[in-house]
């Protein structure tokens, strides 16, 4: 694995299948009584939030702080004169406070890219969100619930799984980031979407394309629903919002289309009467809220992963530094020490 | 330096073809032949180095006045000056706009000043660039400045009515109209080409039919009124067949391409580095092709450099947050020789061609883009062909340092520069104005 995680395209199958298997053992923990490890303590982990996101930024909070990180946490709405000018010198500062892992969500694609190789911090990145690129632990925390709800096998990937992701292509980072991710992962992914909302170039992508949402249900293992703006009609990518809800939205009778087995996704925030009826987004078989749960683990175990130093396969260049998950068995290694007594 | 001095070429290859001796007297190239004779002269050893016309820039912009930080006319004029250019076109996009006869006299009379390289100023189509109002044309045609050339460059003409116009109105006094074809509503918040990088990039795409459709609609309308028009940085190969069809009905349609056109693909935008930003952005490899292919066939009749200088911090960002647009004077001779000479598709005397004498005969541009004959202005270029090494922007004269070539190895390197045959480059060194 890399030292930063900024897209899903940068994670080998044995990468994705580690931090999902991590984090099996990070949701053990979140269920005995103290929920805290060890592992980060003296570590410094900054959210960097140029974009609001409450759900996520607390998402990661919760993953540092039970890592035993120091969180802190930089809401910087960059303005829109010097936004540039305040990614570089955030970026400074946060190396002069020595993180060691910064989280950041920006409303430019590219953003965590730049922060990552241009030389002005040293810590890992962790891509939280940025513009319309990329959502990496998001699309991890989706291949969990999938690999549990589908494949129910740590270890296993989600071979063969049929995927179909329903919506906002062309602005979603969700997609663009489960679309790398599940195709490495083995799955086959199909995107449904008006072709209003599907970037020219997605022919190019690992995944089958189609217009027609109602042709792929009934061959579906999940079907990933994607929130949709309604300001995007008045940029004429649809006509209205009744004819998106009516071509492209999950009621329940097109629920009851998909097979037995077959989940229903959202990332949230969910738009209820446009992309999802409020009979499916409150059914059982709609994960919603488990991913959230499961975005917490998800996101322990890539911090883990990256900042723990325990994992061999990391490419620190301070590989020889003991950091105190290290041991000696690299094996064990990949089992987070438990501190019962935090 | 006075105008009766003298300089002595030996064994220049003209165009590139048979080593000559070049005798340059006061402003003007008295002879040429071998073992030439010049008693007093300064001679100069040009070691077989390739002896070139003046180069002449379209599309050069200069930022002042307003943005003096980026470069000014004497920072812009040297660059050119050491890239081996004697005249360069200075665009209209400045604060305040070149609109009125007012500022481009300022610019034209600052280049005259400084003596690095004639600065021609480009003239405003519409007041402030807005696309509403037809600019003085006619007075700026008129002014010291002698404007020829008109453009919104940066932005687009995009009304047809206000383009149709402005093509009839240059007509009385044999201006052209040069359009930066951009549909405005196709490029909103447009951040690179659109195709298979954008979509996994998650950048906003630039379409080639936002140039293309500009393009169309612009030689039909100069078909239309009998007008010349001229296309800025056409960048597509879609744009190419445009042209290619307007040229086979003998409308006057020229058209420019820029060295970073001829080189750079989109692919270079994965690394999300805002230096390789630029406007209209960078194409695909079949686009590259497509152009080098025109350019040689002469489709394309010119190379532009639309050098476009940024301070540091304006690149120094992410990609959404930075200024489009790159350095080009000091490299375009370079990368010409790159990607147009070493791979055979033009010669040197045809690079002569697309270089100094095509740009300065759509600026109808006097005492430069003329032959490497005897009575002619000594406006010159030396260029040690042989010569390979790697850019390096901290040589640059430019102001600006935002080059997508740092690093880079090019062939080529100007030796000397001579605009009325006073040396304004000698070694590849600056040398101060008279
Ligand atoms: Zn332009």
């Amino acid at each position: 694995m890399k030292r930063h995680l900024i897209s899903a395209a940068d994670l080998t199958r044995d990468d994705a299948v580690l931090i999902l298997d991590t984090a099996e053992e990070m949701a053990r923990f979140a269920d005995r009584p103290i929920k805290k490890l060890p592992t980060l303590r003296g570590r410094t982990v900054v959210n960097l939030f140029f974009e609001d996101s409450t759900r996520t930024r607390i998402s990661f909070e919760a993953a540092a702080k039970r890592l035993s990180a120091d969180v802190i946490n930089f809401s910087a709405k960059g303005s829109s004169v010097s936004k540039g000018e305040s990614l570089k010198d955030t970026a400074l500062t946060l190396e002069a406070m020595g993180a060691d892992g910064v989280v950041i969500r920006h409303g430019d694609s590219g953003a965590p890219h730049r922060l990552a190789t241009s030389g002005w911090i040293g810590g890992s990145v962790i891509n939280a969100g940025d513009g319309t690129h990329e959502h990496p632990t998001q699309a991890l925390l989706d291949a969990f619930t999938m690999r549990r709800r589908l494949v129910g096998e740590e270890g296993a990937a989600l071979d063969g799984r049929r995927i179909t992701i329903v919506g906002d292509i062309l602005h979603s980072r969700v997609a663009r980031s489960n679309v790398h991710l599940l195709s490495t992962l083995g799955a086959h992914v199909t995107l449904v979407a008006p072709p209003t909302l599907l970037p020219i170039g997605v022919e190019r992508w690992p995944c089958e394309v189609s217009y027609d949402l109602d042709a792929v249900l009934a061959k579906s293992d999940a079907v990933m629903m994607l929130r949709v703006q309604r300001e995007r009609m008045n940029a004429a990518f649809f006509p209205t919002e009744r004819e998106y809800a009516r071509r492209y939205g999950l009621d329940g009778e097109r629920m009851a289309r998909m097979p037995e087995h077959a989940i229903v996704m959202h990332p949230g925030p969910m738009n209820r009467g446009m992309e999802i009826t409020a009979a499916v987004a409150d059914s059982p078989r709609c994960t919603a809220v488990e991913q959230v749960a499961n975005g917490v683990s998800i996101r322990m175990a890539v911090m883990y992963l990256l900042l723990g130093g325990a994992e061999p396969a990391l490419s620190r260049e301070d590989s020889a530094h003991p950091s105190p998950a290290t041991t000696p068995d690299g094996g064990a290694a990949r089992r987070p020490a438990v501190e019962e007594n935090n | 330096m006075t105008e009766q001095n003298r300089t002595l070429l030996r064994g220049a290859k003209i165009l590139g073809g048979e080593p000559q001796d070049v005798l340059i007297e006061g402003g003007t190239i008295a002879e040429i032949g071998r073992d030439l004779q010049a008693a007093g002269a300064e001679v100069v050893e040009t070691d077989g180095a390739v002896l070139l016309p003046g180069l002449v820039d379209l599309h050069t912009h200069l930022r002042e006045p307003g943005r003096e930080d980026s470069e000014t006319v004497l920072t812009g004029t040297r660059a050119a000056a050491k890239g081996g250019y004697t005249a360069v076109h200075a665009m209209a996009n400045t604060f305040p706009v070149a609109d009125t006869a007012g500022v481009v006299e300022q610019v034209w009379r600052l280049g005259k000043e400084y003596g690095y390289c004639d600065v021609r100023p480009v003239g405003a189509v519409t007041v402030g660039l807005e696309g509403k109002q037809l600019a003085e044309l006619g007075a700026m045609h008129d002014s010291a400045a002698e404007v020829r050339v008109f453009s919104d460059d940066g932005k687009c003409v995009d009304d047809a009515v206000i383009m149709r116009r402005a093509l009839e109105y240059v007509k009385a006094f044999d201006g052209v109209v040069a359009q930066h074809a951009q549909e405005p509503r196709l490029t909103a918040g447009a951040q690179m080409n659109e195709g298979i990088v954008s979509a996994e990039l998650g950048l906003a795409g630039w379409p080639a039919v936002a140039e293309e459709s500009i393009i169309a609609r612009d030689v039909l309308l100069a078909a239309h009124v009998g007008s010349r028009v001229h296309i800025c940085h056409l960048s597509t190969a879609g744009s190419v067949e445009i042209v290619r069809w307007a040229k086979s009905k003998g409308w006057n349609v020229t058209a420019e391409v820029t060295p970073h056109h001829l080189l750079l693909t989109d692919e270079l935008v994965r690394s999300y580095n805002p230096v390789y930003k630029v406007n209209p952005p960078l194409r695909t490899e079949a686009d590259v092709l497509a152009l080098r292919e025109a350019l040689a066939d002469g489709t394309i009749d010119c190379v532009a450099t639309d050098h476009a200088p940024h301070p540091h911090e304006d690149k120094d960002c992410e990609w959404g947050a930075a200024a489009m647009g790159m350095v080009g004077l000091e490299t375009a001779l370079s990368v010409v020789q790159h990607t147009m000479v070493d791979t055979g598709l033009l010669d040197w005397a045809q690079v002569a061609d697309r270089m100094s004498f095509r740009p300065a005969a759509i600026g109808r541009l006097e005492g430069h883009g003329r032959p490497v004959s005897p009575g002619e202005p000594a406006n010159l270029v030396l260029l040690d062909a042989d010569y390979r090494g790697q850019v390096d922007p901290a040589g640059f004269a430019s102001r600006s340092a935002n080059t997508p070539y740092e690093g880079r190895e090019l062939p080529g390197r100007v030796t000397h520069t001579w605009l009325r045959g006073r040396p304004t480059v000698v070694d590849g060194k600056l040398v101060g104005a008279a």
